[in-house]
């Protein structure tokens, strides 16, 4: 009991001079809001994809028969821009961000639709099937972190499963019934965008401030860049990503 | 010759390696977990106490469940999957067997069963010898590692309707509900484990594990009653690829389907003898959608 008082204490004074320290350097401004924008790419040839092997299930391989599936570690488009990266604001202090569309993420041809879904805490998202296979949907967060890890079937028709998560991870998402099936759902606080097919993104809804940005990649990591963000104005911030 | 400066740092330093041992971030240390000593179970009208668990812990569990209960006790490295599954992790305050919903704690009556009816296929013994007020303390003292326990409530149960009565038409709805939801992907169209799915499953650690195989005499992990198989498909065993159901079997359905799993097991039951006058076919994975 003695200790948790003490932990409270401590916490709370570093809580405090944190928001001090935010509000003091930055000067947060929650009118004119601006954006984060810029083009994330690959450093040199896009590393082989290695094909998937689908024939366990005839469904999955004939989805596939005309354009063989690949794994999406790395998906690249024509210019060398990165997909599938996740851009967000490390350092945010702000409240969670409201959305009104609720996110989805698809089962279709086997694959999963995106790749990787970015959301907030506490974002409501939706997991649909378009397959007329039967599928299992099985995030497997770190338990530790406070998101529990849940495992759902989803055979053909089902209805869409909807589901949020309580602190910022980065969750791996798998079906065991098809092993190849592999995403991630990307939970950070605050704003957030991820790169289109040319590696191109928009971090909408950013108030005045200084702020570092992260882009994270699967199996590349993360990398931080400091922008400044003017009252209704736009940063810029490339990244650049080495395969590993 | 030592001063007695230089004894007094060699106490200091040796203090503080055993108060703060250095293990990886995931795992808690003995001071996290004491904190939460005064952990309490409710088992019927009995009242288990975590702080009277100590020593039928070191004598009985910390074996294989190690002294942080992580699941690595000393004997441990000797289970290999997926013949023997490697003992549970009760610091993730992950468990297969409940009677609530996927994602969500068990309830205190449900680790105690599982203490109570140990695990078929599995290192785990039964531990119906120890007294029920035993019991009750060790699921305290199981919940004392986790975190998750002090800042979750256990799910509501599920609600299983009373059990209907065994006919062919439920039988055949049974095997309509196997086909429809893909039972078979992993427990193959005659239960024995090897459906397309079934060689690559892996658990949430990514260690090799088996699909339940209906058809060798061996019991499901838990439980055999009705009720109990009923459950494990509508709440999924947390961990395992196993998922959960609830959503896409209504509960009436779910019976039929019990009645049709009991038509696999090498134990006699009238669903066996009911299957067998029937000439019941095993499904077609081949089948489109919805024709069976």
């Amino acid at each position: 009991m003695r200790t948790r008082h003490n932990l409270a204490v401590v916490l709370s004074a570093v809580v405090l001079v944190c928001c001090a320290a935010l509000i003091l350097s930055q000067g947060v401004n929650a009118a004119g809001e601006g954006k984060i924008t810029g083009t994330v790419k690959l450093d040199g040839a896009a590393p082989h994809m290695k094909g998937i092997d689908m024939s366990k299930d005839p469904y999955c391989s004939k989805a596939h028969a005309t354009d063989p599936a690949h794994l999406e570690t790395y998906v690249t488009g024509a210019s060398g821009g990165l997909e599938n990266v996740v851009l967000y604001i490390s350092d945010w202090s702000g409240s969670a961000q409201v959305s009104t569309a609720v996110l989805e993420f698809n089962q279709k041809n086997c694959m999963y639709t995106p790749h990787v879904l970015a959301m907030d805490v506490g974002e409501t998202f939706k997991v649909e099937t378009s397959d007329q296979t039967a599928h299992n949907i099985h995030p497997n967060p770190n338990p530790m972190t406070g998101n529990i890890p849940w495992n759902q079937s989803q055979p053909p028709g089902a209805p869409p499963v909807e589901k949020s998560w309580k602190a910022p991870e980065f969750i791996e998402v798998k079906c065991n019934i098809h092993p190849w099936m592999h995403g991630w759902f990307a939970v950070v606080k605050g704003p957030y965008a991820t790169t289109d097919e040319n590696g191109d993104y928009t971090i909408n809804n950013v108030p005045s401030g200084n702020y570092t940005v992260t882009a994270w990649q699967e199996a590349a990591g993360t990398q931080n860049q400091k922008v400044t963000v003017a009252a209704g104005g736009s940063a810029k911030a490339d990244f650049t990503f080495k395969a590993k | 010759m030592r001063t007695r400066l230089q004894n007094w740092t060699l106490l200091v330093s040796s203090a503080a390696l055993l108060a703060f041992p250095s293990t990886s971030w995931a795992q808690l240390t003995t001071f996290d977990i004491g904190t939460r000593i005064g952990a309490e179970s409710h088992v019927g009208n009995i009242t288990g106490h975590a702080k009277d668990a100590s020593l039928p812990y070191r004598r009985y569990c910390v074996g294989c469940h190690g002294p942080l209960g992580d699941g690595n006790g000393e004997n441990a490295p000797y289970m290999q999957p997926p013949m023997y599954q490697q003992p549970r992790d009760f610091q993730l305050g992950i468990f297969k067997c409940r009677s609530t919903p996927t994602g969500t704690l068990p309830t205190d009556q449900d680790l105690f069963d599982a203490i109570t009816r140990g695990f078929d296929r599995s290192n785990m013994p039964q531990w119906n010898t120890l007294s029920k007020q035993e019991r009750a303390d060790l699921v305290a003292w199981v919940k004392h590692f986790s975190p998750r326990w002090a800042n979750e409530k256990p799910g509501t149960p599920i609600q299983i309707p009373p059990e209907p009565e065994v006919t062919a038409e439920r039988i055949k709805a049974g095997r309509d509900v196997f086909a429809r939801v893909q039972c078979w992907k992993c427990h193959g169209v005659q239960g024995m484990a090897n459906g397309p799915s079934a060689s690559t499953l892996q658990d949430d650690l990514g260690r090799p594990i088996a699909a339940f195989n209906f058809t060798d005499g061996t019991r499901p992990k838990c439980g055999d009653t009705d009720q109990d198989i009923y459950r494990i498909f509508m709440t999924g065993l947390d961990g395992t690829p196993m998922p959960s159901f609830a959503d896409n079997i209504k509960p009436d359905e779910a019976w039929d389907l019990v009645f049709y799993l009991r038509t696999f097991m090498a134990q006699k039951s009238k669903e066996k003898e009911m299957a067998k006058q029937l000439a019941l076919k095993p499904v077609d994975p081949n089948a489109p959608v919805g024709q069976q």
